[in-house]
C-alpha cells in the first residue's frame, strides 16, 4: 500500500504507537501540570525579561546615550542582536517549509516547535531596530506614509527599508502558515478538554475547525503553497539583512558573497538553537518517542553544510582581504589585522565556536549524541552572536581616519537588554511549551505506518 | 422529509478510503467525512473537485505585485522624486533594481495572506466559529462517514458492516 518506506530507514516515531497514543502524549503537557523545573525555568526568564524590560524604559526615558555607542561605532550590540535573532529564525521556516517541499518526513516532529521558535526569535529582533530609533513612538514612520502627513515618503531605496517589508512579510507569513498547521491540533485538544475553561479556550484557537474532507484537501493545498512562497521568502530576508551592510561602503561590509553566507549563517545558527531547544523539551515533555536520535543526526548533517559554507565564507573573506593589499582591507573583521588587533579575543572566539567545534559532527558517535549535540549548539549559538559582533564592531572600530579609531563598550544596558530579550523569547517558548500541542500531531498521525517502529517491524517481519 | 443521517465510524485510513469506495461504488451519497488528519486520495474517491486556492494565490500575488509596482513609482518617481545615491528618479524602470525586494515581498504578502482568508472563508473557519464535527473522536484517532437515509436504512447498514465500520450510528440531523 502507499505506506512502504524501504526498510533501511530508520523509524521516526518510536515504540508500539497507535493514533490514539500520539493524541495522548502530545496532549498530556497540556492537559497535566507544570513540574518545578518548569517553574524554575520559568521565573528565571521572567527575571531576565522584566531587567530587559527596564534597561529599554531607561533608554527610551534617558536616549540612546545609556549604550556604549559612539561616534564610530554607532551600530553595535542592538544591530549584532537583531541579526542574530533574526537568524536564529530562520531554521523554523526551513524546517516548515523547504523540508515540505522536499517531502522530508523527519521534520513533522521539529517543525511546530521550530516554527514557535521562529515567530518568538523575530519578536526580539524586531524590538532592536524600534528601541534603536530612540523615539520609538514614531515607529510608524517606517510604513508607506507621507512624512509628517505631508508629501515626502519614506526611501524605498534603502535597505533599511526593504527590512521594514522583509521583516513584516516573513514575521506575518510565518504567523499564518504556523496558525493554519495549528488548527486541528488545537481542535483534538478542544474535544478532549473536560473542563469547560479550557474547551472555550481550545474552541476559539481552533477557529471551529472540523476536519471535514473538504477542509483537508484545502489545508494541505495552502501548506504547500505557503511552503512554496516561504521558501524564497526565508531567503530572501536574511539576503536583506545582509544588504543593510553590503550596500554600504565600509571595507570589510561591502562585500557581494555577503546574501548567500548569511542565509547560510542564519540556517546554521537556527538548526543549532532548534537544537538546543528541543534537546531539552523532548525531556521536559517526555516526547523521546517523537524527538529521536536520527532527528538530532539529521539535524547536525544540516548544521555540518551550512556550518561548511560559511566556513569557506569566511576563508574567502579573509584570502581577499589579504590578496586585496589594501590597508583599509586589513582591519576587517576577517583579517590579519583582526586576528591580532585588539578584538583578537573575539576573532578567535568566532573560529573557535564557529569553524573548529562544530567539526566535531563529523563523527557519526558525536552526531548521534544528544548531550554532544546539545553542548555543540550551544557552541554555535555564541559563534554566531561573534560573527554579527565581528563584523559589525571590528570593521566601525578602524575607519579611513586613524584619528578617529575607537573601541566599542558595552554599557550594563546594552547588556541588560540583549539578556531581557533572551529571557522574553524564553518566556514565550515556555508559554508555549505548555500550552500548545508542541508536535504537529495530525501531520505526525499521516506518518505512523510509514515510519512508526511498530509499523516498520510488522512489514519487515512479512517480508522474511 | 426525514433528516435522517448515519455515522459510520472508522478507525483506520486505509479502511475509510475503501469504505468511501464501496459506498460510492454502491451509488449512495455520501454528505461528509470527518478526518482527524488528511488522508491521501479521498478527495478524488469522494468526487470532490480539485481546490482552485493555488490559482487564487497566484492572482493574489499578480496583485501584490501590481500594488507593488503602483506604490514604487507613486512615490518615488511621480509624487515627490529624490535624489538618493544619484540614483535615476525621473524613470520607474532605471530605478526599479532597487525596488525588487520591495516587489518580491509585497507579493509574497498578498499571495500568502489572501490566500489564507480565502481558505478561513471558503471553510468557514474563523474565531468564535463553533466546530461541527459531530463527534469529538473525529479529532483523535476516528474517521466518521455521514450518509442520508432515503427509506434505505437496512440497505446501507449492511453495507457499511460489511466495509469495516466499527460503530454505527442513525441520528437526527438538525
Amino acid at each position: 500500500m502507499s505506506h512502504y518506506e524501504a526498510p533501511i530507514r530508520e523509524p521516526l516515531i518510536l515504540g508500539e504507537k497507535s493514533y490514539h497514543d500520539i493524541t495522548e502524549d502530545i496532549a498530556k503537557p497540556i492537559e497535566g501540570k507544570a513540574n518545578k523545573n518548569w517553574y524554575i525555568a520559568f521565573y528565571i526568564s521572567l527575571a531576565a525579561m522584566l531587567w530587559g524590560f527596564g534597561c529599554i524604559f531607561y533608554t527610551v526615558g534617558t536616549g540612546i546615550g545609556t549604550w556604549g555607542l559612539n561616534k564610530n561605532i554607532g551600530w553595535a550590540w542592538d544591530i549584532t542582536n537583531f541579526v542574530w535573532w533574526v537568524g536564529i529564525g530562520h531554521a523554523g521556516t526551513l524546517i516548515s517549509a523547504v523540508l515540505l517541499l522536499f517531502r522530508q518526513k523527519w521534520r513533522m516532529a521539529i517543525n511546530r516547535s521550530a516554527e514557535a521558535m521562529t515567530i518568538f526569535a523575530v519578536f526580539q529582533a524586531g524590538l532592536f531596530p524600534i528601541i534603536h530609533m530612540g523615539r520609538p513612538w514614531n515607529g510608524y514612520w517606517v510604513m508607506p506614509i507621507p512624512n509628517q502627513f505631508g508629501s515626502l515618503w519614506v526611501n524605498f531605496n534603502s535597505p533599511l527599508l526593504w527590512d521594514v517589508f522583509a521583516i513584516s512579510t516573513y514575521l506575518s507569513v510565518s504567523l499564518v502558515f504556523w496558525w493554519t498547521g495549528l488548527l486541528p491540533d488545537f481542535a483534538m485538544i478542544r474535544d478532549r478538554a473536560v473542563k469547560p475553561f479550557q474547551k472555550k479556550i481550545y474552541s476559539l484557537l481552533s477557529f471551529g475547525w472540523s476536519g471535514r474532507a473538504k477542509d483537508w484537501q484545502r489545508f494541505e493545498e495552502v501548506s504547500l503553497v505557503l511552503a512554496g512562497l516561504a521558501t524564497p521568502l526565508v531567503l530572501s530576508v536574511h539576503t536583506i539583512v545582509s544588504m543593510d551592510f553590503a550596500t554600504s561602503i565600509n571595507p570589510g561590509w561591502h562585500s557581494t558573497i555577503f546574501p548567500p553566507y548569511f542565509v547560510a549563517g542564519a540556517i546554521f545558527s537556527g538548526f543549532a538553537m532548534v537544537q538546543t531547544l528541543l534537546g531539552i523539551m523532548r525531556k521536559v515533555t517526555n516526547l523521546e518517542d517523537y524527538i529521536t536520535r536520527l532527528h538530532v543526526e539529521y539535524m547536525n548533517i544540516v548544521i555540518i553544510l551550512t556550518g561548511g559554507i560559511v566556513a569557506v565564507a569566511y576563508a574567502s573573506e579573509f584570502f581577499i582581504a589579504w590578496y586585496t593589499g589594501s590597508p583599509y582591507e586589513n582591519y576587517t573583521y576577517m583579517s590579519v589585522g583582526a586576528a591580532t588587533g585588539p578584538y583578537a579575543w573575539a576573532f578567535w572566539s568566532l573560529i573557535l565556536f564557529n569553524i573548529a567545534i562544530p567539526q566535531l559532527l563529523w563523527i557519526k558517535k558525536v552526531r548521534r549524541s544528544f548531550i554532544w549535540s546539545f553542548i555543540i549548539s550551544i557552541a554555535i549559538n555564541i559563534g554566531m552572536w561573534f560573527e554579527r559582533f565581528d563584523i559589525i564592531a571590528i570593521v566601525l572600530s578602524k575607519g579611513h581616519l586613524p584619528s578617529t579609531w575607537w573601541r566599542f563598550e558595552p554599557t550594563f544596558v546594552d547588556v541588560g537588554i540583549f539578556i531581557g530579550t533572551i529571557g522574553f523569547f524564553f518566556v514565550l517558548f515556555l508559554l508555549y511549551a505548555r500550552t500548545f500541542p508542541v508536535i504537529a500531531q495530525a501531520e505526525v498521525k499521516t506518518i505512523l505506518k510509514s515510519s512508526g517502529e511498530n509499523y516498520k517491524k510488522l512489514r519487515d517481519g512479512k517480508h522474511e | 422529509m426525514s433528516n435522517k443521517v448515519i455515522h459510520a465510524f472508522y478507525n483506520d485510513d486505509e479502511v475509510v478510503l475503501d469504505a468511501v469506495k464501496t459506498v460510492k461504488a454502491a451509488h449512495h451519497h455520501i454528505d461528509e467525512v470527518f478526518c482527524p488528519f488528511p488522508v491521501h486520495g479521498l478527495d478524488k474517491a469522494l468526487g470532490l473537485a480539485p481546490t482552485r486556492l493555488a490559482i487564487a494565490s497566484f492572482m493574489y500575488g499578480i496583485l501584490g505585485l501590481g500594488i507593488a509596482i503602483w506604490m514604487t513609482n507613486y512615490m518615488m518617481i511621480q509624487d515627490w522624486p529624490q535624489d538618493i545615491g544619484g540614483k535615476p528618479n525621473f524613470s520607474w524602470w532605471l530605478n526599479m533594481p532597487a525596488f525588487v525586494p520591495i516587489l518580491f515581498e509585497l507579493t509574497v504578502f498578498f499571495a500568502a495572506h489572501l490566500m489564507v482568508i480565502t481558505f478561513y472563508m471558503r471553510s468557514r473557519i474563523w474565531p468564535f466559529k463553533e466546530a461541527e464535527n459531530p463527534d469529538p473522536r473525529t479529532t483523535d484517532d476516528h474517521f466518521l462517514m455521514e450518509i442520508p437515509v432515503h427509506n434505505n436504512e437496512e440497505e446501507l447498514l449492511t453495507l457499511l458492516k460489511e466495509t469495516g465500520a466499527v460503530e454505527i450510528n442513525i441520528v437526527e440531523k438538525h
